[in-house]
């Protein structure tokens, strides 16, 4: 099914949360570890988390480049890597969030209007020609955002890059825990806190 | 009042406190002020004449002594010298600790005068490396270092320590253990197994008819020779020791095998072949000891013991992975095969492959041919001679190439820790250095390096560190004019099309060269004066000793398993090929 899966045809994608210590170098360290050891990332997000010691990386990794187990495995050796989380798709709620330039003659313009209401994307500026908008959702849906503007002619855009987080668990009592049982995480052995 | 201390003081004075009791290096601009407080320090330095030396140094104290090797060296080119011997460090899971000077903080990133980003370049070869932005922060990135290179899998370190950062001011304190801990929450290195894992795997152990225990260096990192001999001899399984576990079973043993792999014995390539199981203890598959992978051993269950869950399944997906300390996990599975015996279980009856092992090893011994009357010396013949000479409990050290698996096949090992080498990056050049740093470690010890005459030429400039420091080691040098192990190669797969392997037999003249550097030098050319010469460098203590060998230009190292080949490819000397049935 096009558009099902943003990241190509052939290719089998799957999420790492990686929760590391908030130190220099760190991003450097674990994209190094990519590229050294032959594995392809889709994209890559990172950012501060609720704590101030801490970041999270959002890493979409290509499963054709390198198996899961060996990916997490080399990267938990990393010092600086405290948890890590797989996050099965089937069980994670991801977003990412785009922002395009769009060219908007006068008489197309309503048309881009409708779409992005139908997309329930939000218009951020407005030019004489171009209108920029943007769109947070699935990646699915955001390729087919792109597909719809695409006829009008893109100028600019810029994706973040996949952001997930486990899917709560809505038959158990509602809580991260047991949600995020269906997916994987590593942590530091005798980390009791 | 707390008492402050420059950073370089901290530096020197976390070092002792790590109870480094000797250091490597050599001083340059961005460093220096770390070596003006290690005038007063009770922590021994070794002038080096290279860094690299420095860095192998480290890397041999730390083979013999289980103790963090520790290298000094100031910034950019320096640092880029120490490049070598961490990432065989790394390679090899050697604990050491390399620390380099920096550029000021202010300077970095302006390409100033020796600036380079060490950090950055030796990130995939260290285990963990740091760039130390304030002396504040110098004793507890000091025993980070420490912690994490000797814990775990162990491997090096490295502290780049920028000029200013060694000029500062701090608070001293000394962090507690826990302290350490708490302040790396994504390192828990887990040194116990899994009591099932361990559990499954006596069982399958008790069941194997046809088991060989594939011994690899993590047996000897973790201390774990006493129990694994135990383990031999309580199940009767034979025993094969990697290149990086040569003398964590004794080589006399009757269970002992000899080496795997590419150079490895054929008993022990072809058990590996044969076995319906294979004990992995602290061993990583290395494609130099599997051959052709899907070729490997294809009827053996896999029992693979690691304390580094990333080497489990990264060539083979074993049957029981087992996360752990190597000893601590055999003497758990002691426990358990001892309990599944005394509840009444029993043990398949090994007899019969034991009994096919010894008539492999009856018909496929080592061998080489002696040479002809007049003819050019074998290194084989040497490696014998040295063997026999060497006093008991000698340490051996090699470089890399033909020699080096003369060495591992020829020599008797039978003690732990009286081997080194560089297995995993094979760094010509490491002998010298390594058995300097060796005899340092261990100064009650004859060191021996057997060394190539291309490998010496590397690294010899560090005999002079060993004579002005009286650190009197020995070398041996195979001296066969060639790149040898790699004119070999052309001779069986090029065609006999010699490409630049010809170092000339004639320069240079390694008497006079070991002469200027201090050493006692000592050319053989005839196996009559073979033991002549070998008994006169035993009997030099002073000073270090060369003893140039000058042997046959075309030895061929035997058996062999052509690169990329099946294990069951395996070539033999000449003289067995007509046994080789006897292998099926
Ligand atoms: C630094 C380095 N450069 C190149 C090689 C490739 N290499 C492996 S063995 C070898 C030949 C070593 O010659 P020598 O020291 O004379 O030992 P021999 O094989 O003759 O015993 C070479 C060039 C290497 N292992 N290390
Ligand atoms: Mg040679």
């Amino acid at each position: 099914m096009s558009g099902s899966n943003p990241y190509g045809q052939d290719s089998q994608h799957h999420v790492l949360s990686v929760l590391v210590q908030n130190r220099p170098g760190v991003l450097a360290r674990v994209s190094a570890l990519f590229a050294r050891r032959g594995y392809n990332i889709f994209s890559l997000a990172v950012a501060p988390t609720e704590h101030p010691d801490y970041s999270r990386i959002t890493i979409v990794v290509d499963l054709q480049s390198a198996p899961l187990e060996q990916m997490t495995k080399q990267l938990f050796k990393l010092i600086d890597v405290v948890r890590i989380s797989e996050l099965d798709p089937r069980f994670s709620v991801e977003r990412e969030l785009i922002m395009v330039t769009v060219k908007a003659t006068a008489e197309q313009r309503s048309q881009i209007v409708e779409l992005t209401n139908i997309f329930e994307a939000r218009i951020l500026s407005v030019g004489v020609e171009a209108l920029t908008v943007s769109l947070d959702g699935s990646p699915s849906a955001i390729d087919d955002f792109m597909k719809a503007l695409h006829p009008y002619g893109i100028v600019e855009s810029q994706r973040t890059g996949l952001v997930a987080l486990p899917k709560l668990d809505r038959a158990a009592p509602s809580s991260a825990q047991s949600a995020a049982s269906s997916n994987t995480t590593h942590s530091s052995q005798g980390k009791a806190r | 009042m707390k008492e402050k201390l420059t950073g370089a003081q901290a530096l020197i004075r976390a070092l002792e406190h790590e109870n480094v009791d000797v250091m490597f290096g050599l001083p340059g601009g961005c460093i220096l002020p770390a070596y003006d407080p290690l005038i007063e320090s009770k922590i021994r330095h070794i002038l080096v004449r290279h860094e690299q030396g420095a860095g192998h140094m480290a890397e041999g104290y730390a083979h013999v002594t289980g103790r963090p090797g520790v290298a000094m060296v100031t910034s950019g080119p320096a640092a880029t010298n120490l490049v070598t011997p961490l990432c065989d460090a790394y390679m090899d899971s050697i604990p050491m600790v390399g620390i380099t000077g920096q550029v000021p903080t202010a300077a970095i990133g302006t390409d100033a005068f020796q600036e380079c980003d060490t950090v950055g370049i030796t990130r995939s070869i260290t285990k963990h490396n740091e760039l130390v932005m304030s002396a504040q922060d110098l004793p507890m990135v000091v025993r980070q270092a420490f912690y994490i290179a000797t814990t775990g899998r162990p491997g090096p370190t490295l502290i780049d320590i920028p000029k200013d950062v060694l000029q500062n001011e701090m608070d001293w304190y000394w962090p507690s253990d826990d302290e350490v801990r708490d302040s790396l929450p994504g390192y828990r290195p887990n040194a116990k197994g899994h009591t099932k894992m361990i559990k499954e795997a006596a069982r399958m152990i008790l069941a194997a008819r046809q088991p060989v225990l594939y011994v690899g260096g993590g047996v000897l990192k973790a201390r774990a020779a006493g129990v694994l001999r135990e383990l031999a001899e309580l199940t009767q399984i034979p025993v094969v020791t990697t290149l990086m576990a040569r003398g964590a079973f004794p080589d006399s043993h009757p269970l002992c095998l000899g080496m795997p792999g590419m150079h490895g014995t054929a008993t022990a390539v072809t058990a590996m072949q044969k076995a319906d199981l294979l004990i992995a203890l602290g061993s990583r598959f290395d494609d130099r000891v599997t051959g052709k992978v899907s070729g490997f051993a294809p009827d053996a269950k896999i029992i693979h013991v690691d304390i580094d869950p990333a080497e489990q399944g990264t060539v083979r997906r074993p049957d029981v992975p087992i996360v752990g300390d190597c000893r601590l996990v055999i003497e758990e599975m002691l426990k358990a095969i001892k309990d599944l015996l005394q509840s009444g279980e029993t043990q398949a009856d090994v007899g019969p492959w034991r009994s096919r092992v010894s008539g492999w090893r009856e018909q496929f011994p080592l061998a080489y041919d002696q040479s002809e009357p007049g003819a050019a010396l074998k290194p084989q013949f040497c490696l014998e001679k040295l063997r026999d000479g060497a006093p008991e409990g000698t340490i051996v050290v090699s470089g890399v190439g033909q020699h080096q698996m003369w060495t591992s096949q020829y020599w008797n090992f039978e003690e732990p820790y009286t081997w080194v080498n560089s297995g995993g990056l094979g760094t010509m050049g490491f002998a010298v250095p390594a058995a300097i740093g060796a005899k340092v470690g261990r100064p009650d010890k004859t060191v021996w390096a057997v060394d190539g005459d291309g490998c010496f030429q590397m690294t010899a400039q560090e005999l002079v560190t060993a004579s002005l420091e009286r650190i009197p080691v020995k070398i041996g040098i195979l001296n066969n004019s060639y790149l040898g192990m790699v004119r070999q190669w052309q001779e069986m797969f090029y065609g006999e099309r010699f490409s630049e392997v010809n170092l000339s037999g004639t320069l240079p003249d390694f008497v006079k060269w070991a002469e200027a550097m201090g050493c006692v030098g000592i050319r053989v050319d005839d196996p009559q004066e073979v033991e002549a010469a070998i008994d006169k460098a035993n009997s030099i203590n002073d000073r270090p000793v060369v003893v140039d060998f000058r042997v046959a230009e075309d030895e061929k190292v035997f058996p062999m398993v052509p690169a990329g080949k099946s294990n069951d490819d395996i070539l033999l000397h000449h003289s067995q090929d007509s046994r080789r049935e006897f292998l099926k």
